[in-house]
């Protein structure tokens, strides 16, 4: 990879960036324009801005090098992420616009009248989103480390840093239009050096081996192991080894490795030949994004799959960076237009990581080994085109890829920084929000610092099953029942929510469960949200006398459009 | 604000009034003034919307359900996982997407024309 393109390309994404929040701050000149862009934000450029914010490192980076290391199975990620957006649609975007109310805590407040409901689902809010900032972070320390060889915190400095400028100089308006430069710069990124791959490939005379299973060598290849691993293989495998296997030091022999566990010692190198399959790193070891769960899936992969599915199809709703796009559409019509182009965009933004994972498997399969499987896409157009072009592509993707960082970053952080401002600082206003700005980004900076190698999409499908847990059964229910109590939804959100945060917690803690234990924790969702939903219902009917007073005023708020709830609004002025 | 009386009383006694019974039934009093009827009508729209969104529910969840176990049951079925997928997914999703917005949209329309009784 050379930096001499990377670099500027990286350097000119965070310039634009700050240029463009410039531009939006000049326009930016009421409180309301700061918070919500003074609600006049347009379907098409808000479904910009909505995809570009929602478009993670995960979905960049995470989902090639996913499909790489494990196949197919994991494009279901990208499918939820999709799905998500249509779930969120068809049972909340509207209501929710119409609810008035900016942040989950504000909805929570308006609907069931409670401030301890809203201090609880602030709690989530920060929770959630800090779960989610934390592999943004790691991601773009990984891509900096991967391109210039730079420390592995460098990258989340710098995003922390120009996130935390353009969020708190500009506020959501200029926010607005840096996410849809970026989706356009992110789709951008990925097209281009994928058009100019794929026709790399057919030059090759279009090898349709990149759908086997397993992922095999297609030529003698050479794999130099970084860092100490274990080797997983399903069966016999002859390599030539130098350096340390199993303990034993060999000096470019032949061996011959039975099925079965092995352990590779640093700097070791390993010959592969035509055809050998792919071995699989085991856990533990490197760490690297695309590797941890693996073994949970291996063993339980049906369930896996079905915990995926539900975790992200339910989950987006909850995910703070989206919520808080929809009070920019004008109305609850134009809200449900946004998000039908949303799906329409991240829809054709996701046919691509797909194509990257297949090349990645065809042409760089070795980087299952060195545990860097989630710098695939950045690594391809060197590796596949090489040269001047190669080069060129590559800076693409990484500016690509730093965008996809930094829109992130910036939407979570207006949201949590929205929340410490209005119930943990002690006044609103601007002023406060800068200062919540900062404390919503130095939490999983220093975690990301201290932690080190969390997994990149694991933790964002964590974040989606607890997310999934506690705030889709709060929409839902709060949206279409008339009976939801203020204690339930706080027992429901607590035993839902705080189940799921306990598994991941052990899962990222390393409990050392196995089999269906850990698959239980690695993939809570299936388990938490009927939970969440089952404990909401219950408690709710059991204090029926706890049913808000304006309950059936809210409602009609949420439901009715536009033009007859302004009706409603002149009657109660005049009584 | 001053108002030209003559002008007021014209508004008011004009024509609409003969045909029109003075206590005309207005869905829409009702629900401004949060009646028990007015309840009724805003329930009505949502079990429609409601019923909307649980169609589109039930679409997804027959189309994507069964999938992981097909795969699973195949056994070697890699390129098809791949094309479905990587690609064939996503056409689907966005029409169902698409057809409950023009739903919702119309359920919305033909609530307004009643209350509105126009």
């Amino acid at each position: 990879m050379n930096e001499n393109y990377a670099v500027p390309a990286v350097a000119l994404v965070v310039v634009a960036t700050v240029f463009v929040g410039a531009f939006g701050l000049r326009i930016s000149r009421t409180t309301s324009d700061f918070y919500v862009a003074s609600r006049t934000v347009g379907p098409r450029l808000n479904a910009a801005a909505i995809s570009g914010e929602y478009l993670s490192a995960a979905s960049f980076l995470g989902i090639a090098g996913l499909v790489l290391v494990q196949g197919p199975d994991m494009l279901w990620y990208p499918v939820g992420y999709t799905a998500g957006y249509l779930v969120l649609l068809i049972f909340v975007a509207a209501p929710l616009r119409r609810s008035g109310a900016y942040t989950l805590p504000d909805f929570a407040e308006a609907r069931l009248a409670s401030q301890g409901m809203r201090r609880l689902a602030g709690a989530f809010v920060v929770g959630v989103g800090w779960l989610y900032l934390l592999p943004q972070l790691q991601g773009a320390g990984l891509t900096l480390n991967v391109l210039t060889g730079a420390s592995k915190s460098l990258g989340g400095v710098i995003v922390a840093v120009v996130v935390v400028a353009t969020v708190a100089a500009g506020g959501m308006r200029s926010i607005t239009f840096v996410q849809a430069f970026q989706y356009w710069l992110k789709l951008t990124a990925l097209l281009v050096p994928a058009l100019f791959l794929v026709l790399a490939w057919q030059d090759d005379g279009a090898p349709r081996d990149a759908f086997d299973e397993p992922a095999r060598f297609r030529e003698h290849r050479v794999v130099r192991v970084d860092a100490g691993l274990d080797l997983k293989l399903d069966g016999p495998l002859t390599v030539t080894a130098d350096g340390t296997v199993d303990g034993v030091r060999y000096e470019a022999e032949r061996l011959r490795l039975p099925t079965g566990v092995h352990r590779i010692e640093e700097g070791t190198r390993l010959a592969f030949t035509k055809g050998d399959p792919v071995p699989v790193a085991d856990r533990g070891g490197n760490g690297g994004m695309s590797t941890s769960l693996a073994e949970g899936r291996e063993e339980r992969p049906l369930y896996a799959t079905y915990g995926l599915i539900l975790a992200t199809f339910l989950g987006t709703m909850g995910l703070p960076h989206v919520v808080v796009r929809f009070y920019t559409s004008p109305n609850g019509v134009a809200a449900r237009r946004t998000t039908v182009v949303v799906l329409g965009l991240i829809g054709a933004f996701y046919l691509l990581p797909p194509v990257y994972g297949a090349l990645g498997r065809l042409y760089a399969p070795e980087l299952t080994l060195t545990g860097d499987a989630d710098a695939a896409v950045l690594l391809l157009p060197d590796r596949v085109i090489g040269g001047l072009g190669g080069d060129l592509l590559g800076a693409l993707v990484a500016g690509g890829a730093f965008a996809a960082f930094l829109s992130t970053a910036s939407g979570l952080t207006m949201a949590v920084a929205g929340v410490l401002t209005q119930d943990v600082l002690p006044s609103r206003g601007v002023r406060h929000f800068r200062l919540g700005t900062v404390l919503a980004m130095i939490m999983p900076l220093a975690a990301s610092m201290l932690v080190g190698g969390l997994p990149v999409a694991d933790a964002v499908g964590l974040a989606f099953a607890v997310s999934a847990s506690s705030f889709c059964p709060l929409l839902v229910l709060g949206i279409w029942w008339h009976r939801l109590t203020p204690p339930g939804a706080a027992a429901g959100m607590l035993v839902g929510g705080g189940s799921a945060l306990l598994a991941v917690a052990a899962t990222m803690a390393g409990f050392p469960g196995t089999g269906a234990l850990h698959a239980l924790l690695a993939w809570p969702a299936l388990w938490s949200v009927p939970l969440g939903f089952l404990t909401m219902v219950l408690v709710s009917l059991a204090t029926p006398r706890r049913v808000p007073a304006g309950t059936a005023a809210i409602l009609a708020r949420f439901h009715l459009p536009e033009e007859l709830a302004q009706g409603q609004v002149r009657t109660e002025v005049k009584a | 604000m001053p108002h030209d009386p003559t002008d007021r009383r014209v508004v008011v006694t004009g024509p609409p009034r003969r045909t029109r019974p003075l206590n005309r039934y207005r869905p829409r009093t009702e629900i401004d003034e949060q009646t028990t009827l007015g309840h009724t009508y805003v329930r009505s729209l949502m079990r429609s919307q409601l019923r909307a969104a649980l169609t589109v529910f039930a679409v997804l969840i027959l189309l994507v359900g069964p999938l992981p176990l097909v795969f699973t049951v195949m056994g070697d079925s890699s390129s098809l996982e791949w094309i479905v997928l990587g690609f064939c997914i996503y056409p689907p999703l966005v029409l169902l997407a698409r057809w409950y917005v023009r739903r919702a949209d119309r359920n919305e329309k033909d609530f307004v024309r009643l209350v509105e009784d126009r």
